[in-house]
């Protein structure tokens, strides 16, 4: 059986080609283009390179693209897993509709979304009127970033758990009633349990994108030195100044930060499926 | 179709079971109304916001701002670049799924991991990379002075920026959904001597024409409203060098707000579409499914 498989596997043509032009192409687009940025900040000094990182601009827009980014996903996770259970378990008019325009973030040109959310959270905006009388201004604030941040992440928190919501065994659950638990405490420690590595993976993938994006972010933050001015828009800073070596310099820890957060994600969903196995 | 099953099965064993096995109604509605508030004002808000403002001063505005030859210079150049990008990006996209789901070999790990690798990447280093790269002062860059050619802040560095960003979208469209289909088909063709070419068009391509076009239509929507790249790469030259993402942020920096989100709300369209296009794919999709559990 297992020769008879291994003949079958080279039967089917174009591995060469297909794998050659994968490569090839894959080298071309994504992978020098990449290098260049490894091979740049090698070339830099490493008085230039500490420069760069320690500048307390640099740090300061580190802290607003990372912290920003990690409430936005927090919010993301809770009202990404409320979103994924009404659509999953209850019935309501409109339910298509709404599970249709979870991915509106998607397909919707990020420049757009940061013009439309600047107008609704300026002092003058639908809701930005609102909150001026109290004092509290969100766009051009960190608050404006984390909502454009909301926006764009909430996406990946609702399709990494609407899944996994649908597959759960709803015996465990009836197991759990029967056994005379409540509706909170089945909740807690029959469901939640279960939806854990899809939170974390949706976190972490919310949280990655929102750590690098740009368009949404650019129109609602103000783009204050030290206090609204993300890291990539810092990127593009140095850049208009010429200042490669310092460009490269952020871009590549913002990239190493990534790196990171694809491990963890891989790695996340490589134990969830393990458990899955092993079940 | 899950829905209607469990709500089937609460009504029939209604009696039997305890009240507490789901939400009690009251519950129900008050996570409904807090899910439909989010939505309505996290994504639904943005959209109505767009064509209100786009149409806020007048209807000829809305449509001079349309037709005016910067808009319609940025749209032949928007689309130039998609037509290059996206078929570019499916050629890739087909031969990597067929190389990883229809044989093993060593590293596929790796490569599934390299596809990715733009999804993690800023958009404003996406477009940093080909500055380095083909930059006046960068690797290429004397080269291409000598030869007098541009890449970077004109066309061709658009269409390589937008290229980076939305390499993976094709392959991580098919490359799951001919894993599921396995390759018994195409081996089964194999064996009556059908030619390599063949099995693709006749076998391979019946079974993921509709998740092909899917990942087409969402390459396309990105590579039409991609903008931080695109704006590292971009000269922002008025009639030249724009597309409509930057042809929009030209026109809100200089407060013509009207003009803007009218420009805008031609990019909403293009995301209503795909969302469209989105769920009748999966319906036929599903129903494609449901056929073939039945023979």
């Amino acid at each position: 059986m297992t020769k008879l498989k291994s003949k079958r596997i080279k039967v089917l043509p174009g591995f060469g080609l297909t794998l050659g032009y994968s490569i090839f192409y894959l080298s071309i687009i994504v992978l020098i283009p990449l290098a260049s940025l490894f091979v740049e900040t090698a070339n830099a000094s490493w008085d230039k390179i500490w420069q760069t990182i320690s500048d307390p601009r640099v740090i300061a827009s580190y802290r607003v693209t990372f912290l920003s980014a990690f409430y936005a996903a927090v919010i993301n996770v809770i009202f990404g897993l409320l979103l994924a259970w009404v659509l999953v378990r209850y019935k309501f008019p409109g339910k298509k509709l709404i599970d249709g325009i979870i991915d509106l973030p998607f397909a919707l040109p990020t420049a757009v979304a940061g013009i439309a959310l600047t107008a609704i959270y300026a002092e003058n905006g639908i809701i930005g009127k609102l909150f001026a009388p109290l004092g509290i201004k969100i766009a051009y604030t960190q608050i404006g970033i984390t909502i454009a941040l909301i926006f764009i992440g909430l996406p990946f928190v609702v399709r990494t758990v609407q899944p996994v919501l649908q597959e759960l065994d709803r015996e465990i659950e009836e197991a759990a009633v029967t056994l005379g638990a409540y509706r909170w405490r089945t909740f807690r420690s029959v469901i939640l349990p279960e939806l854990t590595p899809a939170l974390w993976t949706g976190f972490a993938l919310a949280f990655a994108r929102a750590i690098g994006e740009y368009g949404s972010v650019v129109f609602i933050a103000g783009n204050m030195p030290f206090k609204t001015e993300i890291a990539p828009l810092l990127i593009m800073t140095k850049l208009e100044q010429f200042d490669y070596a310092g460009a490269t310099t952020i871009a590549l820890v913002m990239l190493l930060s990534s790196f990171v957060m694809l491990l963890v994600i891989n790695f996340l969903q490589w134990r969830s499926q393990h458990q899955a196995i092993s079940e | 179709m899950a829905g209607s099953t469990t709500m089937n099965g609460i009504v029939g064993s209604s009696e039997v079971r305890p009240r507490h096995a789901t939400e009690s109604l009251p519950f129900r509605w008050l996570w409904i109304t807090i899910a439909l508030l989010f939505v309505g004002l996290i994504l639904i808000l943005p959209l109505v916001t767009v064509i209100y403002e786009g149409l806020k001063k007048g209807v000829e505005l809305y449509l001079a701002a349309l037709i005016e030859p910067d808009a319609i210079s940025a749209l032949k150049l928007t689309l130039l670049v998609a037509l290059i990008a996206v078929p570019l990006n499916t050629l890739f996209g087909v031969a990597a799924a067929w190389t990883i789901t229809k044989f093993q070999f060593r590293g596929k790990n790796i490569l599934l991991t390299l596809i990715d690798l733009p999804f993690a990447v800023s958009p404003v280093i996406s477009g940093l990379v080909y500055v380095l790269l083909f930059g006046a002062r960068g690797w290429f860059g004397p080269f291409l002075e000598a030869n007098h050619l541009q890449i970077v802040y004109a066309a061709p560095g658009i269409i390589l920026a937008t290229t980076f960003v939305t390499f993976p979208f094709v392959a991580r469209e098919l490359i799951p959904l001919m894993q599921a289909q396995g390759k018994q088909e195409e081996e089964a063709a194999a064996s009556l001597g059908a030619r390599g070419w063949h099995i693709f068009w006749h076998v391979t391509m019946p079974n993921i024409k509709w998740g092909l076009l899917y990942g087409i239509i969402l390459c396309n929507a990105r590579a039409i409203g991609e903008f931080g790249a695109v704006s590292v790469v971009s000269g922002h030259i008025r009639g030249e060098t724009n597309t409509l993402p930057l042809h929009i942020e030209i026109l809100y920096n200089e407060y013509q707000f009207s003009a803007a989100f009218a420009v805008a709300s031609l990019l909403v369209a293009l995301a209503l579409v795909t969302l469209v296009a989105k769920s009748l794919i999966e319906r036929r999709q599903q129903r494609a499914a449901a056929r073939n559990r039945m023979n």
